[in-house]
């Protein structure tokens, strides 16, 4: 069941397929993601949620022999339209990857002023930093050894140093790939919180593999199972609420409830 | 019951006996072994201490900063030869890096297809060509038609010795940087340009630099190449388009020369070359043991 | 919107920044592939005179005389073959036993150290190789190792005739010495490449370590290890400054392994500089371009060897 592309959304695919070389890995995806909402792609592992997230910030194509059909549109226009520059995207569109990849030859407060951005004084860049890090939740811990290395921090700190790094960017939309698959618990609830007053400002997608987590922290659910040819398909999409207590499609109830992976 | 156990016991003896024969074998094996490795250390250590042993008393201030006495004079140095071999690495490594790491960066980033795996072929190529025709090739192209030798001749043989290192291990240097930091870049829009330079490269600076340092440790002392560039100077030359003395080739012309100071002087030099090379070794092992800390991080 | 694949590569250039970087990065590739082609075409066409004057009889032809012109390669042909399979064969033994030590006897803390000094074997500079030897090991030679053989196997053409410490005994030596560290650290590579379920297999069939080295390990690792041993003769066929310094520099065949003998490459560092007339030069420069052949060959099929049992290139 897939939800047609609704006109006014941010960030929405259409008919979207993503390739390796001859393997489909992500098949006719059509979805529209609720602006300033976190909405969760869920699924057992290899069902190509993540390619599928990939495909919005065009870093899929990076891969050898992966290619794209159909299209995703942002604000409704197709980023994969000839001419497009995938790097004006990816400025709109940012990432937050699985595990935390700070920049390790740059100090922290330059790892936040990384991205690209015309017109911008240092003043202008220094303000940005820190409210991305105050919005990462971790500008109290950080502010005394902004000139240090990342690498001295803790896997929960680099990740949320990783979350400000793409917020100080402004995008307007920010994709999470498994954000807390790598850290301990008690950094995955401060980033789980983080995700909720992202929210307030930017439309989030985030992959997880953790059910409990979806549920906790989304309001929309996005299903995706491989098909017998490994194909990734979208499933179902909900409000969170709904598609895990009643979810429309059995595969979707399997999957809730346990049954398999 | 006793004949049971008495053949028992005696076909438990018989495999004893063989045990214990290729227990004696196994040890001789093992101590063979040993001997051997010993054999390849100790062979290292026997030249080494030799060459500290009568090169020390060559060395001292004069030595390292006089140019060559004449003929049946006393005294002397090889001063020319250390500033030669200094200059002439110096333009070397100019030249070398550029061109190796930028063939690098392109084997890091374009990984497969056919042009890649020719690169590597001709990389593999080079690394195997004897110096000597290294230094006819330099011959060929430098010193023939200008029709003088020059220390930027020797530069250039010196160049080629030196980059299929560079290049296999800048190429190795740039990949090992994990995929994810790169396209954390990438993710941020910066362009392959600034992803590759402000991000990718100096992350892999010290895996770069260690090939660097091994690069110049395996120029430093090469002699047979500096035979028709370089030729050799009795005096002071800051200037590369002229020949130069360099460090090995002393050594070499005062081995196989008839006169006993001038052998002594061999011995000097022969330590000098050899503490170089051990030193940039070092560094480079040093140099080695940082990158991998910086990517375990 | 589009249908038709995009970007099949792993890099995609599109700001004006990153066409002017990729424009940089394909001429620095260029030029490094140019200067290797161009390091042949050079060889091939100074060699081209005496090519064409001597034909294929270059090779097996051996009188060589600067006065009269008349140039052939076979004493140095045989003196580089002579004395690089002694030195292999010299190198080989050590070298495999040394790996073999390294890789499955040695405790951790004892094999770092001594793999690290037999790797610092293969740093020191040709010309100190050729010190020692000259003053070292050809006296050695000729007072110790030169008269034992010869009392012992004297009746072999090959340990016969006058010992000079010079030669061809020397050269192989000295050859040896500077290859065992190759030979010592691909076969310690490859040997500690073998999967420790075969060791453990063997093991638990009640077999000694050493016959575990000997009857399996090692017949495992023979491609690799084999592949070892000729990049290392490849090396030794190369080698210039020591092998002069050893050698004796006369080109003439002798079935002594003590009599002066001379490389290929010796006969280009000595005789290069005071070459007078062109065809003399091109001579010379034949026999480049014979060591530049043979090594590439050599080479290539060391690596062809090595890389199917390490599986990486390295």
């Amino acid at each position: 069941m897939s939800v047609a592309p609704a006109t006014g959304e941010l960030l929405a695919a259409n008919d979207l397929s993503a390739y390796y070389g001859e393997l489909k890995a992500v098949g006719n995806v059509s979805i529209a993601f609720r602006r300033k909402a976190v909405t969760a792609l869920i699924g057992p592992s290899g069902c190509g949620k993540t390619t599928l997230l990939r495909c919005f910030n065009r870093l899929h194509e990076l891969s050898f022999d992966a290619f794209v059909e159909g299209s995703a549109l942002l604000d409704g226009e197709d980023i994969y339209a000839s001419g497009v520059d995938p790097m004006a995207i990816r400025r709109r569109i940012g990432m937050v990857f699985q595990r935390p990849n700070p920049f390790p030859t740059l100090s922290i407060l330059d790892n936040t002023m990384a991205y690209r951005a015309h017109g911008l004084n240092r003043a202008q860049r220094l303000e940005r930093a820190e409210h991305a890090l105050r919005a990462a939740a971790l500008w109290d811990e950080v502010k005394d050894k902004l000139k240090s290395s990342p690498l001295r921090l803790s896997g929960g700190q680099q990740q949320r140093l990783c979350i400000a790094r793409a917020v100080a960017a402004q995008p307007e939309v920010l994709l999470m790939d498994e954000p807390t698959a790598s850290l301990d618990p008690i950094a995955t609830a401060v980033i789980e919180e983080l995700m909720a007053s992202l929210a307030e400002r930017f439309t989030i997608v985030a992959v997880t593999h953790n059910m409990q987590q979806a549920a906790r922290v989304s309001d929309v659910s996005a299903f995706m199972l491989a098909d017998e040819s490994g194909t990734g398909r979208l499933i179902e999409v909900d409000d969170t609420a709904k598609l895990f207590t009643k979810p429309a499609d059995s595969r979707t109830e399997d999957y809730i409830t346990g049954r398999f992976g | 019951m006793t004949t049971l156990n008495g053949t028992r016991e005696r076909r438990i003896s018989k495999r004893d006996r063989s045990l214990g024969s290729r227990r004696l074998f196994a040890s001789l094996g093992a101590a063979l072994t040993l001997a051997c490795a010993i054999l390849a250390a100790a062979s290292l250590l026997a030249i080494l201490g030799y060459v500290v042993v009568q090169g020390i008393g060559a060395i001292n201030w004069s030595f390292l900063t006089q140019l060559p006495a004449p003929v049946g004079v006393t005294g002397g140095g090889v001063g020319n030869g250390l500033l030669g071999m200094a200059i002439i690495i110096g333009i070397a490594t100019a030249m070398a890096v550029p061109v190796g790491l930028l063939t690098g960066i392109y084997l890091a980033l374009f990984g497969r297809g056919a042009i890649p795996e020719a690169l590597r072929f001709l990389s593999d190529v080079l690394s195997g060509v004897p110096s000597i025709a290294i230094g006819l090739f330099a011959y060929a192209i430098l010193v023939a038609p200008l029709k003088h030798f020059s220390g930027i001749s020797a530069s250039f043989a010196f160049m080629m010795l030196m980059l299929p290192l560079l290049v296999r291990t800048s190429e190795q240097a740039i990949r090992s940087v994990p995929q994810t930091v790169r396209e954390g870049a990438l993710a941020l829009g910066m362009s392959n340009f600034r992803a590759t330079m402000q991000i990718v490269i100096p992350t892999a600076m010290p895996a770069i630099i260690t090939a660097l340092l091994l690069a110049i440790a395996r120029v430093t002392g090469e002699t047979a190449p500096l035979l028709f560039t370089a030729f050799g100077s009795q005096f002071w030359e800051t200037n590369p388009n002229n020949p130069m003395a360099v460090l090995a080739l002393q050594v070499f012309n005062y081995a196989i020369s008839p006169y006993p100071n001038w052998q002594a002087q061999a011995w000097g030099g022969a330590l000098l070359l050899i503490v170089a090379v051990f030193i940039l070794s070092l560094g480079a092992r040093l140099m080695l043991r940082r990158a991998m800390r910086g990517l375990e991080a | 919107m589009t249908a038709e694949p995009q970007f099949r590569r792993l890099v995609h250039f599109v700001s004006p920044a990153d066409r002017g970087f990729a424009t940089v990065v394909y001429a620095g590739s260029i030029l490094f592939a140019l200067l290797i082609i161009a390091l042949f075409i050079m060889l091939v066409l100074g060699s081209w005179p005496s090519i064409v004057k001597f034909g294929p009889s270059f090779i097996w032809k051996s009188e060589w005389d600067p006065i009269t012109s008349k140039f052939g390669a076979l004493p140095m042909i045989y003196g580089t073959v002579a004395t690089s399979f002694i030195a292999i064969a010299l190198a080989a033994f050590v070298g495999i036993m040394a790996a073999v030590f390294l890789a499955d006897f040695a405790p951790r803390w004892f094999a770092t150290p001594l793999s690290f000094l037999i790797e610092l074997l293969a740093a020191v500079p040709s010309v100190v190789y050729g010190l020692w030897g000259l003053f070292v090991l050809a006296p050695f030679v000729r007072t110790a190792i030169g008269p034992a053989l010869q009392h012992v196997f004297g009746w072999l053409p090959i340990f016969a005739g006058p010992i000079y410490g010079v030669g061809l005994l020397t050269g192989g030596i000295i050859l040896a010495l500077m290859i065992v560290p190759t030979v010592t650290a691909i076969s310690r590579d490859v040997i500690a490449a073998i999967p420790r379920d075969l060791r453990e297999a063997s093991a638990s069939l009640g077999t000694t370590k050493w016959e575990t080295a000997t009857r399996v390990v090692l017949p495992a690792a023979r491609v690799g290890i084999f592949g070892a041993c000729v990049l290392a003769l490849g090396r030794a066929l190369g080698e210039t400054i020591a092998v002069t310094m050893v050698i004796g520099n006369r080109p003439e065949i002798s079935a002594s392994l003590f009599a002066p003998s001379y490389t290929l490459a010796s006969v280009i560092a000595n005789e290069f500089t005071e070459a007078t007339s062109s065809i003399y030069i091109s001579a010379l420069i034949e026999l480049g371009l014979i060591l530049f052949v043979v090594s590439m060959v050599v080479n290539a099929l060391a690596r062809l060897m090595i890389w199917s049992v390490r599986g990486s290139r390295a």
